[in-house]
């Protein structure tokens, strides 16, 4: 789950570094510098004009700021006859849609803490019946929650059974992915620790149904959550995990690459697709752009929250294939049921530079085609 | 066009269009400043070279820290005219003079080996030694007639690159 403010320069972790794909197969027009043949000449020297030609290309467009850029709905009041239907719209939604949301909202609170907080501090000592009654409440504030966006989910396929060894991944587009999984069932959840009244709940409610947290900023964090995963993964109790891969939110309609540690754990991966209808409401998070309560409230104040998910056939790591070739084929299979265009670009790229091995990768092959070329008469 | 107004007016727009000798379209205009926007993250009304930088795609270039040079600081104006050499209604001329700028770090009109071999290095990194990158240089220098001393000027440029098929183009996306 992504947060805060970007623009911090992290030192890149070795995992951006070596075990990616060739971002070369996947960027356009041919490769940086083109593979000419015969006697180096000087205008071949001088003849910058592939570089900066993709130096100019990367200016004008690029496929990593597409993939979270929001698109705002296109404005519909511009005449006299729609401007008063709109208007009403804008009464509705603001003026009685709003606080019934508001006031559903609060009631659901009210039923899950006079709940929650009786069971936490009294079934001390039931571990079963606390897990049991513990997940049963936070499905039903997610529910409230869901309820208060007047959301549409549409569930496809056979839900979720808990069982040992198992791992959910999906897509992921805003923080709201989360409650609507846990809505339909229990899952314990890898996040970002949040600041604010997120962290209060995270520490508080969410500890209760096994959730992880980690610290993108804490460059050895990345191991010690690792180990948090797998011993969580082989308990046999636990809520399924349910990791988003991606590591940050994306606009619900390309998906960044996949990060190995949910394919590394050696457990059963699920796939989850979720595909948000733009029609209704934009769920994209731009965490650059809003705070989460921002994002809340936009989304209690739109029509509603239609979305779908499929629960995907459950994926294993084949023999002959690397974590890394399993994560990009769950990408796959998950970016070609929602809907979503593959980008090659790692989602914390939003964090940080990328590594210098690109570069010297283009500066390699253009230097042995100078001495290569030297040689021939 | 001023700082932070997100609404370019028609007259803006043809400003812009002026400046930049007619290079882009005005829907294209329209688009780039739409793109100037989504990279001036601050709203400064510029785009820093942090910005710049956050674009994986230009980080990775070799020559992106020469162009941050150039394009540090520049106006909504300024950017369109940066970019005018890569438009399709660019000459060859104009497109071998920005290719000279690149060169030309100083600004004084003059190539110099120095300047050269700084973009050599640039695009080869380390893998070629500054001895041999010199050899190189010095070798294809001397047969097309100049020597290491040689200051070559705007004219040898278009003389060196001017028949070789320059293909410098970029495509402005218009939704």
């Amino acid at each position: 789950m992504s947060s805060g403010k970007g623009g911090e320069l992290i030192p890149s972790s070795s995992e951006l570094d070596l075990d990616r794909p060739n971002i070369e197969d996947y960027l356009p027009s041919g490769s940086s510098i083109h593979e000419p043949v015969g006697k180096l000449r000087l205008c071949n020297l001088l003849d910058i004009s592939p570089t900066l030609t993709e130096a100019a290309g990367a200016i004008v467009d690029d496929s990593f700021t597409r993939c979270f850029k929001s698109n705002p709905p296109e404005p519909w009041n511009w005449n006299v006859y729609l401007f008063p239907l709109w208007w009403c719209g804008v009464v509705i939604r603001y003026l009685i849609l709003f606080p019934v949301r508001v006031i559903v909202l609060t009631v659901g609170w009210i039923i899950f803490l006079s709940c929650f907080i009786p069971v936490h501090l009294l079934l001390k000592g039931h571990d079963k019946l606390q897990k049991n009654m513990e997940r049963a409440l936070v499905e039903l504030i997610c529910s409230f929650f869901v309820a208060s966006w007047t959301g549409v989910i549409n569930y496809h396929g056979p839900r979720p059974s808990m069982r040992p060894k198992q791992v959910f991944v999906a897509n992921h587009t805003s923080m709201i992915d989360f409650i609507i999984l846990e809505q339909m069932s229990s899952f314990a959840v890898i996040m970002q620790k949040h600041p604010g009244w997120v962290g209060l709940l995270q520490s508080t409610i969410l500890e209760s149904v096994g959730c992880i947290w980690f610290n993108r900023s804490e460059a050895k964090d990345r191991e010690t959550v690792t180990k948090k995963l797998r011993e969580h993964s082989q308990g046999v109790d636990n809520n399924p995990l349910l990791i988003f891969p991606e590591g940050t939110c994306v606009n619900n309609q390309y998906s960044v690459m996949f990060k190995k540690g949910a394919f590394e754990l050696g457990c059963t991966i699920c796939p989850i697709a979720i595909k948000y209808n733009k029609i209704f409401v934009d769920a994209f998070w731009n965490s650059r752009k809003q705070s989460f309560t921002m994002h809340l409230l936009q989304l209690m104040t739109s029509w509603a929250v239609v979305c779908d998910v499929w629960y995907l056939e459950p994926q294993n790591l084949r023999p002959d294939e690397t974590p890394i070739e399993f994560a990009e084929r769950v990408r796959d299979i998950i970016s070609v049921r929602a809907g979503l265009k593959k980008v090659p670009w790692d989602g914390y790229l939003k964090y940080s530079r990328p590594s210098s091995k690109h570069r010297e990768r283009k500066q390699q092959s253009f230097a042995e085609s100078v001495l290569r070329r030297l040689e021939e008469k | 066009m001023g700082n932070t107004s997100s609404m370019l007016t028609q007259y803006d727009i043809e400003e812009v269009q002026q400046h930049c000798n007619n290079a882009f379209s005005q829907q294209e205009i329209v688009s780039l400043y739409e793109r100037f926007c989504q990279l001036d993250r601050n709203g400064g009304g510029f785009v820093s070279g942090e910005e710049f930088l956050s674009v994986p795609e230009f980080a990775v270039n070799p020559l992106s820290q020469r162009l941050l040079r150039m394009l540090d600081g520049l106006n909504f104006k300024e950017f369109v005219a940066f970019l005018s050499a890569f438009s399709p209604r660019a000459t060859v001329q104009q497109k071998i003079e920005f290719i000279f700028k690149v060169y030309d770090s100083d600004g004084n009109g003059k190539v110099t080996f120095n300047d050269m071999l700084d973009v050599l290095h640039d695009l080869t990194g380390q893998f070629i030694s500054e001895q041999q990158r010199e050899q190189v240089l010095t070798k294809v220098l001397e047969e097309a007639g100049y020597n290491k001393e040689s200051l070559l000027i705007m004219s040898d440029f278009v003389k060196i690159l001017g028949s070789s098929g320059l293909k410098m183009e970029v495509e402005v996306p218009v939704d």
